[in-house]
Protein backbone atom coordinates (compact mmCIF):
# COMPACT_ATOMS: atom_id res chain seq x y z
CA UNK A 1 0.00 0.00 0.00
CA UNK A 2 1.00 3.63 -0.07
CA UNK A 3 0.67 6.54 2.31
CA UNK A 4 0.61 10.12 1.14
CA UNK A 5 3.09 12.77 2.25
CA UNK A 6 1.83 16.32 1.94
CA UNK A 7 4.95 17.63 0.20
CA UNK A 8 6.55 17.55 -3.23
CA UNK A 9 9.75 15.59 -3.79
CA UNK A 10 11.14 18.75 -5.42
CA UNK A 11 9.71 22.27 -4.99
CA UNK A 12 7.61 23.84 -7.78
CA UNK A 13 7.15 27.62 -7.74
CA UNK A 14 6.20 28.93 -11.17
CA UNK A 15 5.78 32.73 -11.21
CA UNK A 16 4.57 33.36 -14.77
CA UNK A 17 1.52 31.84 -16.46
CA UNK A 18 2.36 30.20 -19.78
CA UNK A 19 -0.43 28.04 -21.31
CA UNK A 20 1.68 27.20 -24.36
CA UNK A 21 4.40 25.71 -22.19
CA UNK A 22 1.76 23.88 -20.10
CA UNK A 23 0.56 22.13 -23.27
CA UNK A 24 4.14 20.91 -23.86
CA UNK A 25 4.90 19.88 -20.28
CA UNK A 26 1.66 17.88 -20.03
CA UNK A 27 3.38 15.34 -22.33
CA UNK A 28 5.32 14.19 -19.25
CA UNK A 29 2.06 13.74 -17.34
CA UNK A 30 0.06 11.65 -19.79
CA UNK A 31 2.33 11.04 -22.78
CA UNK A 32 3.87 7.64 -23.67
CA UNK A 33 7.23 8.43 -21.99
CA UNK A 34 5.74 10.44 -19.14
CA UNK A 35 5.56 9.85 -15.42
CA UNK A 36 2.15 8.13 -15.37
CA UNK A 37 3.39 5.61 -17.86
CA UNK A 38 6.65 5.12 -15.94
CA UNK A 39 5.03 4.63 -12.53
CA UNK A 40 2.39 2.20 -13.79
CA UNK A 41 4.92 0.28 -15.90
CA UNK A 42 7.29 -0.40 -13.01
CA UNK A 43 4.57 -1.04 -10.45
CA UNK A 44 2.99 -3.59 -12.84
CA UNK A 45 6.27 -5.25 -13.87
CA UNK A 46 7.41 -5.79 -10.29
CA UNK A 47 4.87 -8.60 -9.73
CA UNK A 48 6.90 -10.82 -12.06
CA UNK A 49 10.38 -9.86 -10.78
CA UNK A 50 12.42 -12.90 -9.73
CA UNK A 51 13.90 -11.90 -6.36
CA UNK A 52 14.03 -9.43 -3.48
CA UNK A 53 16.36 -6.77 -4.91
CA UNK A 54 14.57 -6.56 -8.28
CA UNK A 55 11.15 -6.40 -6.57
CA UNK A 56 12.49 -3.64 -4.29
CA UNK A 57 13.95 -1.56 -7.11
CA UNK A 58 10.80 -1.68 -9.25
CA UNK A 59 8.66 -0.81 -6.22
CA UNK A 60 10.89 2.08 -5.17
CA UNK A 61 11.39 3.63 -8.60
CA UNK A 62 7.68 3.11 -9.41
CA UNK A 63 6.84 4.98 -6.22
CA UNK A 64 9.27 7.80 -7.05
CA UNK A 65 7.62 8.14 -10.47
CA UNK A 66 4.30 8.77 -8.69
CA UNK A 67 6.03 11.66 -6.90
CA UNK A 68 7.25 12.90 -10.29
CA UNK A 69 3.71 12.68 -11.68
CA UNK A 70 2.66 14.99 -8.87
CA UNK A 71 5.51 17.39 -9.68
CA UNK A 72 4.61 17.53 -13.40
CA UNK A 73 0.91 18.01 -12.54
CA UNK A 74 1.89 20.89 -10.25
CA UNK A 75 3.89 22.54 -13.05
CA UNK A 76 0.99 22.21 -15.53
CA UNK A 77 -1.51 23.60 -13.03
CA UNK A 78 0.70 26.54 -12.03
CA UNK A 79 1.40 27.42 -15.68
CA UNK A 80 -2.36 27.42 -16.45
CA UNK A 81 -3.84 28.83 -13.26
CA UNK A 82 -3.27 32.56 -13.78
CA UNK A 83 -3.45 32.59 -17.58
CA UNK A 84 -6.17 34.79 -19.09
CA UNK A 85 -8.78 33.23 -21.38
CA UNK A 86 -7.44 35.29 -24.31
CA UNK A 87 -3.90 34.06 -23.61
CA UNK A 88 -5.10 30.45 -23.55
CA UNK A 89 -7.29 30.81 -26.62
CA UNK A 90 -4.38 32.09 -28.70
CA UNK A 91 -1.98 29.38 -27.56
CA UNK A 92 -1.62 25.65 -28.36
CA UNK A 93 -3.46 25.04 -25.05
CA UNK A 94 -6.70 26.43 -26.55
CA UNK A 95 -8.07 23.04 -27.63
CA UNK A 96 -7.04 21.45 -24.29
CA UNK A 97 -8.87 24.22 -22.42
CA UNK A 98 -12.26 23.42 -24.01
CA UNK A 99 -12.36 19.91 -22.46
CA UNK A 100 -10.14 20.30 -19.42
CA UNK A 101 -10.16 23.97 -18.44
CA UNK A 102 -7.22 24.81 -16.23
CA UNK A 103 -7.25 21.31 -14.76
CA UNK A 104 -4.71 18.55 -15.25
CA UNK A 105 -5.55 15.78 -17.71
CA UNK A 106 -3.44 12.81 -18.81
CA UNK A 107 -2.78 13.53 -22.47
CA UNK A 108 0.28 13.80 -24.67
CA UNK A 109 1.41 17.08 -26.28
CA UNK A 110 -0.97 16.45 -29.23
CA UNK A 111 -3.93 16.05 -26.87
CA UNK A 112 -4.25 12.28 -27.32
CA UNK A 113 -5.41 10.71 -24.07
CA UNK A 114 -3.14 8.45 -22.05
CA UNK A 115 -2.73 4.98 -23.54
CA UNK A 116 -2.00 1.89 -21.41
CA UNK A 117 -0.04 0.33 -24.29
CA UNK A 118 2.90 2.31 -22.92
CA UNK A 119 2.99 0.13 -19.76
CA UNK A 120 4.79 -2.68 -21.61
CA UNK A 121 4.83 -5.52 -19.08
CA UNK A 122 5.87 -8.92 -20.48
CA UNK A 123 6.32 -11.05 -17.34
CA UNK A 124 9.93 -11.67 -18.43
CA UNK A 125 12.36 -9.85 -16.10
CA UNK A 126 15.13 -9.47 -18.69
CA UNK A 127 12.76 -8.12 -21.35
CA UNK A 128 11.12 -5.78 -18.84
CA UNK A 129 14.40 -4.40 -17.45
CA UNK A 130 15.61 -3.71 -21.01
CA UNK A 131 12.30 -1.96 -21.65
CA UNK A 132 12.90 0.14 -18.53
CA UNK A 133 16.37 1.21 -19.67
CA UNK A 134 14.86 2.43 -22.97
CA UNK A 135 11.95 4.08 -21.15
CA UNK A 136 14.31 6.12 -18.97
CA UNK A 137 16.21 7.31 -22.05
CA UNK A 138 12.96 8.22 -23.84
CA UNK A 139 11.81 10.21 -20.81
CA UNK A 140 15.22 11.92 -20.67
CA UNK A 141 14.94 12.80 -24.39
CA UNK A 142 11.45 14.27 -23.83
CA UNK A 143 12.75 16.44 -20.98
CA UNK A 144 15.57 17.54 -23.30
CA UNK A 145 12.96 18.61 -25.87
CA UNK A 146 10.99 20.55 -23.26
CA UNK A 147 14.21 22.28 -22.17
CA UNK A 148 14.90 23.18 -25.82
CA UNK A 149 11.60 25.07 -26.17
CA UNK A 150 11.21 26.51 -22.65
CA UNK A 151 12.83 29.76 -21.54
CA UNK A 152 11.16 29.89 -18.11
CA UNK A 153 13.86 29.39 -15.45
CA UNK A 154 11.30 28.21 -12.83
CA UNK A 155 10.08 25.46 -15.15
CA UNK A 156 13.56 24.58 -16.40
CA UNK A 157 14.85 24.09 -12.86
CA UNK A 158 12.20 21.41 -12.29
CA UNK A 159 12.68 19.82 -15.73
CA UNK A 160 16.44 19.56 -15.12
CA UNK A 161 15.81 17.80 -11.81
CA UNK A 162 13.42 15.31 -13.40
CA UNK A 163 15.80 14.76 -16.32
CA UNK A 164 18.60 13.97 -13.89
CA UNK A 165 16.42 11.38 -12.14
CA UNK A 166 15.95 9.51 -15.43
CA UNK A 167 19.73 9.16 -15.62
CA UNK A 168 19.99 7.79 -12.07
CA UNK A 169 17.16 5.32 -12.75
CA UNK A 170 18.89 4.21 -15.94
CA UNK A 171 22.02 3.49 -13.91
CA UNK A 172 20.12 1.45 -11.31
CA UNK A 173 18.14 -0.50 -13.90
CA UNK A 174 21.42 -1.33 -15.64
CA UNK A 175 22.87 -2.68 -12.40
CA UNK A 176 19.70 -4.67 -11.80
CA UNK A 177 19.74 -6.18 -15.31
CA UNK A 178 23.31 -7.27 -14.65
CA UNK A 179 22.29 -8.80 -11.31
CA UNK A 180 19.31 -10.69 -12.76
CA UNK A 181 21.35 -12.01 -15.68
CA UNK A 182 24.17 -13.19 -13.41
CA UNK A 183 21.68 -14.88 -11.14
CA UNK A 184 20.09 -16.60 -14.11
CA UNK A 185 23.49 -17.99 -15.09
CA UNK A 186 24.15 -19.39 -11.62
CA UNK A 187 21.08 -21.58 -11.53
CA UNK A 188 19.30 -23.85 -13.97
CA UNK A 189 16.64 -23.96 -15.13
CA UNK A 190 16.25 -20.26 -15.81
CA UNK A 191 13.02 -18.36 -15.54
CA UNK A 192 10.55 -18.18 -18.43
CA UNK A 193 7.76 -19.72 -16.44
CA UNK A 194 10.11 -21.55 -14.08
CA UNK A 195 10.87 -20.15 -10.64
CA UNK A 196 14.32 -18.65 -10.47
CA UNK B 1 12.35 32.28 1.05
CA UNK B 2 10.04 32.12 4.09
CA UNK B 3 11.10 30.23 7.20
CA UNK B 4 8.44 27.66 6.42
CA UNK B 5 9.72 27.14 2.87
CA UNK B 6 13.30 26.89 4.15
CA UNK B 7 12.35 24.15 6.62
CA UNK B 8 10.40 22.29 3.93
CA UNK B 9 13.44 22.57 1.68
CA UNK B 10 15.58 20.95 4.38
CA UNK B 11 13.09 18.07 4.66
CA UNK B 12 13.09 17.65 0.88
CA UNK B 13 16.89 17.60 0.81
CA UNK B 14 17.28 14.96 3.54
CA UNK B 15 14.38 12.87 2.21
CA UNK B 16 15.98 12.96 -1.22
CA UNK B 17 19.40 11.99 0.13
CA UNK B 18 17.88 9.09 2.10
CA UNK B 19 15.95 7.95 -0.96
CA UNK B 20 19.08 8.05 -3.15
CA UNK B 21 20.82 5.72 -0.68
CA UNK B 22 17.71 3.54 -0.67
CA UNK B 23 17.88 3.08 -4.47
CA UNK B 24 21.65 2.53 -4.34
CA UNK B 25 21.15 -0.11 -1.65
CA UNK B 26 18.57 -1.94 -3.77
CA UNK B 27 21.41 -2.82 -6.13
CA UNK B 28 24.21 -2.88 -3.48
CA UNK B 29 22.45 -4.46 -0.46
CA UNK B 30 25.68 -5.43 1.34
CA UNK B 31 27.24 -1.96 1.53
CA UNK B 32 27.28 -1.25 5.27
CA UNK B 33 28.58 2.31 4.92
CA UNK B 34 25.67 3.10 2.59
CA UNK B 35 23.23 1.73 5.17
CA UNK B 36 24.84 4.03 7.74
CA UNK B 37 24.40 7.01 5.39
CA UNK B 38 20.79 6.04 4.69
CA UNK B 39 20.07 5.97 8.42
CA UNK B 40 21.78 9.32 9.01
CA UNK B 41 19.80 11.01 6.24
CA UNK B 42 16.45 9.51 7.22
CA UNK B 43 17.02 10.41 10.89
CA UNK B 44 17.65 14.04 9.89
CA UNK B 45 14.55 13.95 7.69
CA UNK B 46 12.45 12.64 10.59
CA UNK B 47 13.86 15.30 12.91
CA UNK B 48 12.96 18.21 10.61
CA UNK B 49 9.61 16.65 9.71
CA UNK B 50 8.67 16.63 13.40
CA UNK B 51 9.74 20.27 13.75
CA UNK B 52 7.76 21.25 10.65
CA UNK B 53 4.61 19.43 11.77
CA UNK B 54 4.75 21.15 15.15
CA UNK B 55 5.09 24.60 13.57
CA UNK B 56 3.11 24.43 10.35
CA UNK B 57 0.86 21.37 10.25
CA UNK B 58 0.95 17.70 9.28
CA UNK B 59 2.91 16.13 6.44
CA UNK B 60 1.20 12.79 7.02
CA UNK B 61 -2.27 12.32 8.54
CA UNK B 62 -0.59 10.75 11.60
CA UNK B 63 1.21 14.06 12.08
CA UNK B 64 -1.99 15.94 13.01
CA UNK B 65 -1.25 17.53 16.40
CA UNK B 66 -4.45 19.52 16.94
CA UNK B 67 -7.13 17.63 18.95
CA UNK B 68 -9.94 20.07 18.07
CA UNK B 69 -9.52 20.63 14.37
CA UNK B 70 -8.47 18.16 11.65
CA UNK B 71 -5.56 20.20 10.33
CA UNK B 72 -4.83 17.66 7.58
CA UNK B 73 -7.33 19.54 5.40
CA UNK B 74 -5.55 22.90 5.78
CA UNK B 75 -4.08 24.62 2.74
CA UNK B 76 -1.62 24.91 1.11
CA UNK B 77 -1.57 21.55 -0.64
CA UNK B 78 1.77 20.82 -2.28
CA UNK B 79 0.77 21.93 -5.81
CA UNK B 80 -0.51 25.33 -4.64
CA UNK B 81 1.86 28.28 -4.80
Amino acid sequence: MWSYQKKLQYPVNIKNANPKLASFVVAQYGGPDGEMSASMRYLAQRFAMPDGPSSALLTDIGTEELAHLEIVGSVVRQLMKNASTAEIENSPAGAYFINHGKGVYAANSNGSPFNAFSFASTGDPIADLNEDLAAEQKARATYDNILRVSDDPDVNDVMKYLRQREIVHYQRFGEMLDHVQNKACERKPMFQGVTL
Amino acid sequence: MTERDALMRKIQEFAFAAYEWNLYLDTHPNDASAIEQFKKMSEACKHYTKEYEKKYGPITAEGVEDDECWSWVDEPWPWQN
